[in-house]
């Protein structure tokens, strides 16, 4: 039974896949007024070298073969090469920025975790007080900064402006080394990003408990704990705490996955982290189409499966939920 | 309530942004004023001066004062004038990128709840293949490509320094996010007791729709309005900071942020300012979305997910 639920999904998620590869194409391939050959000739290149580009790149083919032969070089052959430097090999590049990539949505993730729930728990055990009040103050403002933003800011105090004080003093230029290479300058080069990106999740994600806790310390089984004479503690950690947190996984393993698929790009670009983020950007800025497709592929099969692993282990965790769908 | 009051001075400050630029500052925070200096404090201070190591040139720091007020960029433009017509921009596109997605959503999901059946299966496919389409990944593709080049769909010809192009891409890329939900509502709500009983009156499908269910999903659609403002300021800042936004010699907050970059440890006022209009704008809406909320639904559980 679940195993036939399991190959459904993976069905589902081969369909979704494939969906968005054609979404992706469709929109640099074949947007009005978008002209991949005229993008690689240059601006004021002459219709002959135009086709000559044309027909080397194989733009003159129709769109779907052109497809065709892109899944093919991107997937099968694995050897799809970049339109704006020939001969690199996408594949290779976008595999050597993973471990980047992965370094700093891990570490960012440790973070987010352990503050939101402490923030969360707090909040909520002090509920109307002056600090749940102003704890949640300071969610909100973290939810609402420009991650961009907050990590210029950090650059300027621990880069610039703090960076002689005893405080900062330790923060290495910005930039990537990586962990098997020297794990201590790994770690001190990934704290501030580290930082910086948890600050939106941690805003969320404590608001988001905070609200679970309150709703559930009004629940008959909380009461039946009170009653039992368990102490606030033990209510709140072992009661109260346990049913918040299914929420904050099934979310967790959203947002992990959207920004190990890509979605930290800001933050790799504010600090200089050659991650597969950056590599997007980078082919962004020349519209370097394979390396897109291949980045926003990648970043999609991250996200789809983040999503069929957190709707699998819903189907685990919450019985309810196996009927639902 | 505080929060919309920091709303409305926000904006009207925006809007004073020509009388601003006019009668404060005096120049025009459009055009490069490289040679220009200005009197402070009885001696003339040049607007780009000789940086201290040396080599080129650091444009004037804050001033303080109706001048300058929060010093100049490369440019040697106004900053400050900059961030009230910076502004303008910004919340003009968060604005109608919000009107875009909560029509279409709503539209998307009142269709497909409503008409159920066949219609309802191929738009609730379309929105999850949208839902798993990585949001920035899906708004920064189309904005590169179409900022590159514009757009021309047949008579319709639409610049790339136009600012439609934006608005119509946020607008766009998150309506799964609304209309999923809008699609759940109208679903439980044609099959709640006062809509069953109203079918079983005879009256006609349209005035359902209507009377029924129309006032209903404009309630939800009123609870998102801010929360998407939100969402769609910070997500316009991230674009324009990519450079795939707002297009000079426009500005918006993310490209004064984008400005500022390259000041960012000698004049850092430059890249700071904006990002404090964008925090507290974004702050005021999100407080302003959930008094909202709690005002039309006490027990609502709406999550704007990122």
């Amino acid at each position: 039974m679940i195993f036939l639920v399991l190959l459904r999904r993976l069905a589902e998620m081969v369909f979704v896949l494939f969906s968005i590869s054609v979404l992706v194409f469709l929109i640099f391939f074949a947007t009005p007024g978008a002209d991949p050959a005229a993008r690689i000739a240059g601006r004021g290149a002459s219709p002959a070298t135009l086709a000559a580009v044309r027909h080397a790149f194989g733009l003159d083919q129709p769109l779907p073969v052109q497809y065709g032969l892109m899944m093919k070089h991107l997937f099968i052959t694995q050897d799809l090469t970049s339109f704006v430097n020939p001969g690199q090999l996408v594949i290779p590049a976008v595999l050597q920025a993973v471990p980047v990539t992965l370094s700093l949505v891990f570490g960012a993730a440790v973070i987010w975790l352990i503050f939101a729930v402490a923030i969360g728990v707090t909040a909520a055990a002090l509920r109307g007080s002056v600090i749940d009040r102003s704890l949640m103050f300071l969610a909100m403002a973290g939810v609402s900064m420009p991650v961009f933003w907050l990590g210029e800011v950090a650059n300027l105090i621990t880069q610039a402006r703090f960076h002689n004080t005893v405080l900062f003093s330790w923060v290495p230029a910005l930039g990537y080394v990586p962990l098997t290479q020297n794990p201590l300058l790994w770690f001190k080069s990934l704290v501030i990003p580290w930082t910086v990106l948890a600050v939106t999740y941690i805003g969320l994600y404590s608001r988001v408990l905070r609200a679970n806790l309150v709703e559930a310390l009004t629940e008959d089984y909380i009461r039946t704990a009170r009653a039992k004479g368990l102490s606030e503690r033990q209510v709140i950690f072992r009661h109260a705490l346990r049913m918040s947190l299914i929420t904050l996984v099934s979310m967790f393993g959203l947002d992990f996955g959207a920004l190990v698929g890509g979605g930290a790009l800001l933050i790799e670009v504010v600090c200089a982290l050659p991650g597969v983020g950056m590599l997007t950007y980078q082919a962004l800025q020349n519209l370097d189409l394979p390396f897109i497709m291949a980045t926003v592929m990648y970043g999609a099969i991250f996200i789809v499966a983040a999503n069929t692993v957190v709707d699998m282990l819903y189907l685990l965790i919450d019985p309810r939920a196996r009927g639902a769908r | 309530m505080l929060a919309f009051a920091i709303l409305i001075v926000i904006i009207a400050a925006c809007l004073a942004a020509p009388w601003y630029a006019q009668n404060i500052s005096q120049s025009d925070p459009f055009a490069s004023n490289l040679d220009g200096s200005i009197t402070l404090a009885g001696q003339p201070v040049d607007i780009m001066q000789s940086a201290d190591t040396g080599f080129g040139v650091t444009p004037i720091g804050p001033t303080w004062t109706q001048k300058y007020f929060l010093g100049a960029d490369d440019q040697g433009r106004d900053v400050a004038a900059r961030i009230l017509f910076g502004g303008r921009n910004s919340l003009l596109i968060a604005a109608g990128a919000t009107l875009i997605c909560l029509t279409l959503a709503g539209l998307i999901g009142i269709v497909a709840g409503f008409s159920g059946g066949f219609v309802d299966s191929i738009l609730a496919r379309i929105l999850d293949i949208l839902w798993a389409f990585p949001v920035y990944l899906l708004a920064i593709s189309l904005s590169a490509v179409l900022i590159s080049r514009g757009l021309k769909l047949g008579p319709v010809t639409i610049d790339s320094d136009s600012l439609l192009i934006p608005i119509a891409i946020i607008g766009i890329v998150y309506v799964p996010y609304v209309a999923r939900p809008i699609r759940g509502q109208v679903l439980s709500l044609a099959r709640s007791d006062f809509v069953l009983a109203a079918v079983c009156l005879g009256v006609p499908r349209a005035r359902i729709l209507w009377k029924d269910i129309l006032p209903n999903v404009i309630t939800t659609l009123i609870v998102f309005a801010p929360l998407m403002m939100a969402l769609n300021m910070l997500t316009e800042a991230a674009l324009s900071f990519l450079s795939i936004g707002v297009q000079p010699p426009a500005a918006s907050w993310g490209t004064i942020i984008l400005d500022g970059e390259g000041l960012l440890y000698t004049r850092p006022a430059v890249a700071i300012a904006p990002g404090l209009a964008i925090m507290l704008t974004v702050v005021a809406l999100n407080f302003l979305g959930d008094g909202v909320r709690e005002a039309f639904d006490p027990r609502a559980k709406i999550r704007v997910q990122k």
